[in-house]
């Protein structure tokens, strides 16, 4: 930033003479110091010396190559893959003599692997790039030559002034000049920035606010001096110079890039920060890159067998070394054909130790096979496919918001199958995060007839209480109440009741205050009316679904919200007398916001008749002691409805008002306004005291319950994964009451279920509180958790042996003192040993803190889901991250590893997905490494016998086709298409995902298991081959099995051997399992003729062999038969007997599947049918025997 | 903080409205293929499986086996261990000393034919302990000399036998050529020389397509070092049988090489003289020497690993499943044991 400090100097003399202006905040002072020295010259971006200053323009590339360092960048990054950095070392070295086989075949495969990898990073370069074009090219308005043009976002500039119409996208970070409306503010959504659905408002400054016309804008010039690009998204400093004064900006004029103008016909703005250095791109990090536990261990197995490959290459170097120190011995040649006296290096007897080395260099080339080549870019293919399968499941497919599950990371595909934990959130995640107003209480009496998902839940618990004493499944007819429902519903209200609806109210007893009640939530809010035009409907932008509902249900109910002003909210109201309808203004005079410290709102509005009223609505344990003496006439009543409410697990309000004096009322805002507009640090407190003054004495009115609908399927889906054996941890924000009640409504809670509580929602506490001796508080604090959880803990080692099993509450306060270093191991000891965990009044941090230790503290996979910008940090901490894309914006999608849009899909993309891609991966990674050691073994008994000289078993091209042609395309359909039950069979016996979660296919025990099989199937070909044929003729005409026939034949039969070995660990074959496996030997034969049909400088050892040679000879085709199925044999038994006397679970499953007691095609019996028929089923084997 | 989340979002329906005003855009289109619901044959490992696969290897491994023990057993061999034997004994302490020297190497075998040789009857010399798949030796030859007359000059990969002391280019070169076999057998019954055949001995293809009609030897063994055979320079080497089939190297260290055929019937308790002329140098390297005369089966020359192969592995499965069969007679539990459908491994 060049000129930055010359302009500091000046800037500072201004500041000193304006220094009166008290809304300077300190930090402006720092303003043309470093970190503080930009400045735009609005409206003038080609002023000399905003040209000088040289700002990056608007072009957004969000790509990881250019198209100039695509080659070198990816390609660094391709070899920071030790195996593939291995592959390149060996085919570097060999174009060396060093190498046993050519160049070209050693290069080729590591090309085609290389080459693939790069074409998918490419490729997904390429669709970021698209959607920079994309957001490169959007149009924009742009003031210049006296109107406005439309011009491209790339073709901004700082100082810029453009115009930004509704619902149209921020191009930069703008600088709020005026709108639509008359007093320069305007309504964006930050979504995309902060998850966040509800409008925030902008305000201009008033000197710019009057510059509404294209005219008005011809003179405009003015500078500002502002912070540099920084990633802070809540806080901007600056100064707007402008007619000769400054003024000071805040984060009130911003307007940020990917924020969305909404409500505003349109406004102009200044471009303040372009491309790059908006607040947005700058907060751009990459999402932390995870990977799987499958691929961490794989790479353990892929140093074993570096380690193996060292080891034999070490053993074949010290043989070749002994041996060709041998051939000369005092001048005398002992191998004389292989004239050792004239030799290279590489053979030469009188330096047998340096030939010795470069026979390790040797060896490590040839013994590669041993590491598979084409393991990672298979794998990546396959992962690839199998989320393209996720994503084309049509059971995950959401048909109200149009979305299909969506894998947006491929890596952990298989960590879906070994969640042990889920953390979730609730609202939005559990429940649909759609309020419903359902019942409220005013004046003592409860209203609302409606019956919630909880309340059903408990209905059901006791009834199910009953059947089991009765054994008589009755059925009640469960869906009454939505019988009953005539009218149209409503989204956002779901209260029946006849008495006030209607306008009825007029004649309940207490209609006055039902009319306070609802004129309470009709105006304290901050909701923005959004009318229709055409039909006359309103529909409100409110910045929580809570608000909404409060305002929809006030509409509902008579008292219809339809204006605000900056000044005034308007409502149509039914009048109390003549039952009209008429319109009634109340003059806003303040609005105490809401925040998470103060649990209340209150607004202060003037009505028609010149009363001064404060509204107030808040949470139960801050509204209650702050009734006045009169105001409790209904306390009693109102509680006990409160707290039924919360049972039922309703999030609930108490709705409370107050009339306030005119002197009172004065007195009260002058200290106010000063410490709103006090300068120190201590301002918000100040303002905190202030409210807290006036929001006091309140007259009581009601209690309000609204009802967060559980999504469909919960419950089950919940049941279900917690049959899979997977803990649930829910985290919520909520209150205990109502965490404990959603817990039961959606069975993490059970009855049978013993629940440790631990709180900090004691006596002494609070007597402690009460003094307010802040480090008392903590000590007792720290000491009541450490004792609550030692009791716990000496509760669940009691109950150890019998089968009771518990559930964890906890609250935010407490779970801060339990995830102190301290307590945090025992903590988590009494937690993993409960059956169901939730934490409520948890902040996003604790929540982030809560799946570590869980992460950390078990080293198990954790699966966290949620929906909000609060669970964002949960999400990147978790070994894997679902986001729900529901209602609260993309923000926790956009930094989640998959997508889905329901709760319940959970259930499928775990059981059935999750263990699929468990189940595949870790057999494909197995098969492979099987693979790779027979082949590879095969090469090292053959060097035994060779001399250890380093001569291939095999013809070159046979060799560099192995992995690529003749093996690849079995094991990739393995990884994509095998199931070894079927979804539906996934979902009826969730026990089998503890497959997954136990890891039982993926232990040492099973991956060295594999690879003892490999080195046992190369014996048995090498061995086999070689004394059949010992030296005698293997056709009638006398010839020999030559080091050419030997090696096709043991070629053949590693083709059939490693194909059929896969056919054998199958579970499922399609046509396209056969197509690859059946398809993949007749390749090789094909190969073979093909190959050995071109002239013998290229086939060399290949030309004829198989047409001439082995086709015709008997033994060929003998030896292939023996050796395949010798081979097959070791496997074939071990499974034989283990799905006899130690079978996995799937081996069961798939038995009954067999045994047609589990119908693949079963018609879908409603399971309560099936239970029954399993009850008769029973009786009829008891009366048989 | 995503900063493509306005550009995606608008990217996708951008894509919903080129494929068309439909609603329900984003529904993944219904295919037994992408629903993974292909047909599919899931074979399972049920005892009746079990005991048919093993029993079936059994069926057909034991005769095969039987059959293979019988072709192998009908063939006759006759195999004369001469490398000790055709020394003086007097110069056995220094074998490669009289191997090397000037003395005459002839040597006199006699054979008895145990049973009755059916016409032909092949002769193959084995040599034991010669590495030709040694790497340096494998790759010590130049393909392209051995079939084109032009290519003469190519005898880079041939070091060191490459070139003659006056860098002329050895024809055929390398170290495999130059360390061919030369011992010489002739073979007479009663004083009666047999006619032996080498004509044919070789791979029909080696001779058309890899060794050259028109490519002589040329400055062959004319080192200072003498390996093995002389080659006649006037015979073009694609009809030098012995030499097409001394380069089709041998994969392993103990191994017979076709030396020629004897067509005519030998009867039971002939007696077979031999005079052999032991030139090859096998005693640097302890090597044996063998003279191998021996008739063919169907499945080749006489070996009977591969019939006992099969017969075990058939033997085994059978055993096996007898085995399976009394698990499965003695103790009937259904494998679909509902007993089993607990987790109680690990609780």
């Amino acid at each position: 930033m060049r000129g930055g400090t010359g302009k500091g100097i000046h800037f500072s003399k201004l500041y000193s003479f304006s220094c009166f202006r008290s809304k300077f905040e300190d930090e402006h002072g720092q303003l043309g110091q470093r970190g503080y020295s930009r400045i735009v010259y609005c409206n003038d971006p080609d002023n000399p010396e905003a040209v000088q200053l040289k700002y990056r323009g608007n072009y957004v590339s969000t790509t990881k190559y250019t198209a100039l360092n695509f080659i070198p960048k990816s390609l660094f990054e391709q070899f920071r893959r030790v195996a593939n950095l291995y592959f390149l070392v060996v085919a570097c070295v060999s174009f060396s003599p060093l190498a046993p086989y050519t160049a070209v075949s050693v290069l080729a495969p590591l090309l085609v692997v290389i080459g693939a990898t790069m074409a998918k990073e490419g490729v997904e370069d390429w669709r970021r790039r698209k959607q920079d074009i994309e957001a490169n090219n959007r149009k924009v308005e742009v003031y210049g030559k006296k109107a406005f043009n439309e011009t491209r976002w790339k073709n901004l500039r700082v100082g810029d002034l453009v115009k930004i119409y509704k619902d149209e996208y921020f191009p930069a970070d703008l600088l709020l000049l005026s709108s639509s409306y008359e007093d320069g503010i305007c309504y964006v959504e930050t979504m995309n920035l902060d998850g966040e659905t509800n409008l925030k408002l902008k305000h201009a400054l008033d000197e710019t606010a009057s510059l509404r016309d294209v005219s008005s804008f011809q003179n405009f010039k003015s500078t500002i001096n502002c912070e540099d690009p920084n990633e802070r998204l809540y806080s901007f400093v600056g100064t707007l110079y402008y007619g000769g004064q400054q003024h000071p900006l805040s984060l009130q004029q911003i307007l940020l890039r990917d924020s969305k103008l909404r409500n505003t016909d349109y406004i102009y703005g200044v471009v303040v920060f372009t491309g790059h250095d908006t607040k947005v791109m700058q907060n751009a990090t990459d999402p932390p890159s995870k990977r799987s536990k499958i691929e961490r261990r794989m790479d353990k197995i892929i140093y074993i067998l570096f380690s193996t490959l060292i080891l034999i290459s070490f053993t074949g170097s010290m043989f070749f070394g002994v041996e060709t120190k041998n051939d000369i011995r005092v001048g005398e040649l002992k191998r004389w054909y292989l004239r050792p006296d004239k030799t290279t290096v590489f053979f030469d007897p009188k330096r047998a130790s340096l030939a010795a080395f470069f026979h390790f260099l040797t060896g490590l080339m040839l013994y590669g096979y041993l590491i598979p080549i084409s393991l990672y870019v298979s794998i990546e293919v396959v992962k690839v496919l199998q989320s393209i399968f996720i994503n084309q499941d049509q059971d995950m497919y959401y048909e109200e918001t149009d979305k299909p599950a969506r894998a947006r990371t491929s890596n952990l595909n298989e960590e879906l199958g070994q969640v042990d934990t889920i953390l979730s959130d609730k609202t939005g995640t559990l429940t649909c995060n759609s309020m419903e107003f359902v019942k409220c209480s005013i004046a003592g009496v409860a209203y609302g007839r409606g019956m919630t998902e909880v309340e059903r839940a408990l209905a059901k618990r006791k009834r199910s209480r009953a059947h089991e004493v009765t054994d008589s499944s009755s059925d009640l007819p469960e869906c009454d109440d939505h019988v009953v429902d005539s009218g149209k519903p409503v989204k956002g209200f779901n209260f029946r009741d006849e008495r006030i609806m209607n306008g009825n109210w007029v004649n309940e007893p207490h209609s006055d205050l039902i009319q306070k009640f609802f004129r309470v939530l009709a105006i304290c809010h901050t909701a923005i009316p959004d009318v229709r035009k055409e039909s006359g409907e309103i529909s409100y932008e409110a910045e929580s679904p809570d608000e909404a509902a409060f305002v929809i249900a006030a509409r509902e109910l008579g008292f219809e919200f339809f204006e605000r002003t900056q000044t005034s909210i308007s409502l149509h109201e039914l009048d109390h007398e003549s039952g009209r309808k008429v319109n009634r203004s109340y003059t806003l005079l303040h609005v105490l916001e809401f925040s998470s410290a103060r649990k209340r709102m209150s607004v202060i509005v003037k009505t028609v008749e010149n009363q001064l009223l404060l509204l107030c609505k808040g949470a139960d344990s801050v509204m209650f002691e702050r009734l006045s003496k009169d105001g409790r006439l209904f306390l009693a009543k109102s509680m006990d409805h409160l707290n039924k409410y919360a049972e039922a697990g309703l999030r609930t309000l108490v709705v409370a008002y107050r009339e306030l004096s005119d002197q009172e009322y004065k007195s009260w805002e002058e200290e106010f306004l000063q410490a709103k507009t006090s300068v120190s640090a201590a301002r918000d407190a100040l303002i905190d005291a202030a409210c807290d003054k006036i929001e006091r004495d309140l007259i009581l009115l009601g209690v309000t319950a609204v009802e967060d609908k559980l999504q469909k399927g919960v419950p089950e889906c919940i049941d279900k994964l917690s049959k899979a054996g997977i803990k649930i941890w829910v985290l919520t924000g909520d209150k205990m009451e109502t965490a404990i009640n959603i817990g039961y409504a959606c069975s993490l809670l059970t009855k049978g279920m013993k629940q440790i509580v631990i709180t900090l929602d004691s006596p002494d506490i609070s007597d402690l509180e009460k003094q307010g001796d802040k480090e008392s508080i903590q000590k007792a604090s720290r000491e009541s958790i450490a004792k609550q959880i030692g009791e716990a803990k000496a509760q669940i080692i009691a109950r150890k042996e019998s089968s009771v099993t518990f559930g964890l509450i906890i609250d935010g306060m407490s779970l801060d003192f339990a995830l102190a270093k301290s307590l945090e191991s025992s903590f988590l000891e009494v937690a993993v040993n409960c059956a169901s965990v939730i934490c409520c009044r948890s902040s996003p941090k604790q929540k982030a803190r809560v799946t570590k230790l869980v992460k950390v503290g078990t080293g198990k996979t954790t699966l966290a889901i949620g929906d909000g910008a609060n669970d964002v940090g949960m999400l990147q901490e978790a070994d894997i991250g679902v986001g729900i894309s529901g209602v609260e914006g993309m923000q926790a999608v956009m930094s989640s590893d998959f997508a889905i849009a329901q709760f319940r899909f959970l259930e499928r993309l775990l059981l059935v997905h999750g263990h699929w891609c468990y189940r595949r991966i870790t057999m494909m990674i197995c098969y492979f490494f099987y693979k790779n050691i027979t082949f590879g073994f095969t090469l090292f008994w053959f060097e035994a016998h060779a001399s250890f000289s380093g001569q291939p078993a095999y013809n070159d091209w046979y060799m560099s086709f192995y992995n690529v042609f003749f093996t690849s395309l079995p094991v990739i359909a393995l990884g994509v298409f095998d199931q070894d039950v079927s979804a539906r069979l996934c979902l009826k016996h969730p026990l089998l995902y503890q497959e997954g979660v136990q890891n039982i296919l993926f232990t040492w025990h099973r991956i060295l298991g594999w690879m003892l099989n490999g080195v046992i199937s190369s014996m048995i070909i090498f061995f086999f081959i070689t004394n059949s044929t010992i030296s005698q003729a293997f056709r009638r005409d006398g010839h020999l099995v030559d080091y050419e026939v030997l090696g096709v034949t043991m070629y053949t039969c590693v083709v059939w051997a490693v194909n059929c070995q896969m056919a054998l660990s199958i579970n499922y074959f399609t046509w396209i399992q056969h197509f690859f496996i059946w398809g993949s030997i007749a390749f090789w034969y094909t190969f073979l003729v093909i190959y050995g049909a071109l002239p013998p400088k290229v086939s060399t050892t290949a030309y004829q062999v198989f047409v001439e040679a082995c086709a015709p000879s008997p033994f060929y085709w003998l030896a292939t038969l023996l050796v395949v199925v010798s081979m097959l044999l070791p496997y074939f038994a071990y499974r034989s007997f283990q799905t006899r006397f130690k079978p996995m679970y799937h081996d069961i499953i798939q038995r009954r599947r067999s045994e047609g007691s589990e119908a693949d095609v079963s018609a879908e019996l409603p399971a309560r049918v099936k239970e029954k028929i399993g009850h008769l089923k029973e009786r009829l084997k008891h009366r048989e025997s | 903080m995503n900063s493509n989340a306005p550009s995606s979002s608008s990217g996708a329906t951008g894509s919903a409205d080129s494929s068309g005003p439909r609603r329900n855009s984003k529904r993944p289109k219904y295919s037994r293929f992408t629903q993974q619901e292909l047909p599919a044959c899931k074979p399972i490992l049920t005892p009746r499986w079990v005991i048919s696969a093993f029993m079936l290897v059994s069926i057909v491994f034991i005769p095969i086996g039987l059959a293979s023990l019988f072709a192998s057993r009908d063939v006759v061999e006759i195999i004369d261990r001469y490398e000790t034997d055709c020394i003086p004994q007097a110069l056995r302490n220094d074998k490669v000393k009289y191997i090397q020297g000037p003395e005459d190497k002839t040597c006199n075998r006699t054979l008895r034919v145990p049973k009755h040789m059916k016409q032909p009857i092949y002769v193959y010399y084995q040599l034991d302990n010669f590495y030709q798949n040694h790497r340096r030796y494998v790759k010590s030859r130049s393909d392209k000399q051995l079939k084109d007359p032009k290519s003469e000059n190519d005898v880079s990969s041939c070091k060191p036998e490459d070139t003659t002391p006056g860098s002329n280019q050895i024809v055929p070169c390398g170290l495999i050529a130059w360390s061919m076999f030369n011992d010489t057998y002739s073979f007479s019954r009663n004083s009666e020389q047999l006619p032996l055949n080498k004509k044919g001995i070789s791979w029909k293809s080696d001779r058309q397509h890899k060794f050259g009609k028109k490519v002589f030897p040329k400055n062959f063994q004319n080192g200072t070092l003498i390996g093995g055979a002389h080659l006649n320079s006037s015979i073009p080497l694609s009809e030098q049988e012995d030499l097409i089939v001394w380069m089709r190297t041998a994969a392993l260290p103990t191994f017979r090489k076709l030396y020629g055929k004897i067509e005519v019937d030998l009867q039971a308790n002939e007696i077979i003289q031999v005079q052999l002329k032991n030139y090859y140098n096998t005693y640097s390297f302890n090597g044996k020497k063998k003279l191998v005369l021996s008739t063919t089966s169907w499945l080749g020359g006489k070996n009977d690993f591969i019939g006992i192969a099969y017969l075990s592995v058939g033997g085994l499965c059978f055993v096996l499943a007898m085995a399976f069969t009394i698990i499965y007679l003695v103790k009937p539990r259904r494998l679909g044991d509902p007993s089993y459908l607990s987790w109680n491994r690990n609780p």
